[in-house]
């Protein structure tokens, strides 16, 4: 056996419990793949142009990402390709054996991003059809999210209206890094439509905003983006929390993914003091900005917190309720949580099926 | 603890590596430069097969802004998590004094050696002019 002095995991029973995976991220095999749902005249225009992403002259990721495509390198299907664009291969290395009951697809090469607002619109609507062709009527324990252009408001809610009420769809995707902080009233076209459909809107780590990933420039390192998430999505939670949209939405509910968790209950905790002294500069807040995060807000698990001694997740979770968190492992990526070994604690199976499946089940209204 | 015959020599040119089973137990076995070493094909982080990892050497730096590439060849990096192992002695470098995946002692025999006995070779036929890759477990 290993001779590692961390906690050994708890149980080996989570690994087999059923699990709802909230942050799986499908790839297409080829660029063309998406051509079955690409009018002619942006299957050229790419051919000609190409997609240039709101990122200045930059092309691939601000930073290097240390494993090829961000991904597992033992995560390449047997029949080519690159991770994550086999179904096949997804269920024999990951949605079987880690009896993954209830997976969200996140596509990340999607429109999202492109300069270019009409193409950007129709790439992410190709990608829309392709998760349904292609996944969720392919296996009916994926679900998929509505990736929208959400730099442009119209342009979205007509994506998510589109698509409303389909059973495949559980949710409407941002990426974190936008142009404006997340609660600017540019968006909140978006958030109407998100509501009036009932879908929670899920803020994925990243984007294409062209600002630093710190609010003070630009890193050296890639270590920096990595930790950055956390004060990136602070910032852009603040701002949703702060601007209102969540009287103004009433229905609203908002996942943060793959930014961590730990600095919710400090950020709820800075804010309401903060608010308690300056509540007259924003009336329209009716409440603590931390009791719109304890109702409207989820946090997505992966990458876990991995203090020492673990128990001080017990807090930290304590501080934000065991029902705010949404278990994920970021499949493929390198920066994977294995089920059996992300949360080695002793706590009730209350908390443990809630954490692994319960709480995404109820805010996806998927159910058993 | 019981002595299990792998495979030939021949199997596991140097700078490569494979991925064995024994006693139930996924073991990973290196060569390097004619020397052979196995470990537990298991991250003591998040367990992922080290033996899918790539195999490369340590970026040192006695400053800032001073670097040296040593051990080329010598280490494994997960292919999960980018954790770095010892090929020789099992030990992380993010945490050398606490975390370590266990290093299995490896040897070689000669096929006369191994036929005599007593070795567990249930799956490898054994032939007198080869020589062969030996881990105690």
């Amino acid at each position: 056996m290993n001779l590692q002095i961390r906690d050994t995991p708890a149980t080996q029973t989570s690994s087999r419990l059923a699990i709802a995976d909230c942050d799986i991220h499908p790839a297409v095999r080829k660029a063309s793949d998406l051509d079955p749902w690409l009018p002619a005249r942006w299957r050229e225009h790419l051919a000609s142009f190409g997609g240039g992403r709101r990122l200045g002259m930059q092309s691939g990721p601000a930073y290097p990402k240390g494993q090829p495509n961000a991904s597992r390198r033992d995560a390449y299907p047997p029949e080519g390709g690159r991770q994550g664009s086999s179904l096949a291969f997804m269920q024999a290395q990951h949605l079987d054996p880690n009896n993954v009951a209830l997976g969200i697809l996140n596509p990340l090469k999607s429109g999202q991003g492109l300069a270019n607002p009409e193409l950007s619109a129709a790439v992410c609507h190709a990608v829309n059809e392709w998760q349904v062709a292609t996944w969720t009527s392919q296996d009916s324990r994926l679900k998929a999210s509505i990736v929208v252009p959400y730099e442009n408001a119209s342009m979205a809610a007509a994506e998510i209206r589109h698509w409303a009420g389909h059973q495949d769809f559980v949710q409407v995707l941002f990426l974190s890094r936008t142009a404006e902080p997340l609660g600017n009233r540019r968006y909140w076209p978006i958030y109407e439509a998100a509501a009036e459909a009932r879908l929670p809107v899920a803020v994925h780590a990243f984007g294409y905003g062209g600002a630093p990933i710190t609010s003070t420039g630009w890193p050296s390192y890639y270590i920096e983006e990595m930790t950055g998430h956390a004060q990136s999505c602070q910032a852009g939670l603040s701002s949703m929390i702060v601007e209102g949209i969540f009287e103004q939405f009433p229905q609203l509910r908002v996942i943060m993914v793959e930014a961590g968790f730990a600095w919710a209950p400090a950020l709820g905790w800075r804010l309401d003091k903060a608010w308690r002294t300056l509540r007259a500069e924003t009336p329209h807040l009716k409440q603590l900005p931390s009791a719109y995060m304890r109702r409207h807000v989820w946090w997505t698990t992966q990458p876990m917190e991995e203090p020492e001694p673990r128990e001080h997740l017990l807090d930290t979770i304590g501080w934000m309720g065991w029902d705010r968190l949404l278990f994920a492992t970021d499949y493929p990526h390198w920066d994977f949580d294995d089920p059996a070994y992300a949360l080695p604690l002793r706590i009730t199976d209350d908390q443990r099926r809630g954490f692994f499946l319960d709480n995404a089940r109820a805010v996806y209204g998927v159910g058993a | 603890m019981s002595r299990h015959v792998l495979a030939p020599t021949s199997d596991i040119p140097p700078g490569s590596r494979k991925l064995f089973t024994v006693k139930g137990r996924p073991i990973a076995i290196f060569n390097l430069e004619g020397d052979f070493f196995g470990m537990l094909n298991r991250c003591p982080h998040q367990g992922g097969s080290l033996c899918e990892g790539v195999v490369t050497g340590l970026v040192l730096s006695s400053n800032p802004g001073e670097y040296t590439y040593a051990r080329k060849g010598e280490i494994i990096r997960c292919p999960w998590h980018g954790w770095e192992f010892d090929i020789r002695t099992g030990q992380s470098y993010c945490d050398p004094e606490r975390i370590r995946t266990k290093a299995y002692p490896v040897d070689t025999a000669s096929g006369a050696t191994v036929i005599e006995g007593p070795y567990v070779a249930e799956t490898v036929p054994l032939q007198v002019e080869e020589n062969y890759i030996i881990v105690d477990v």
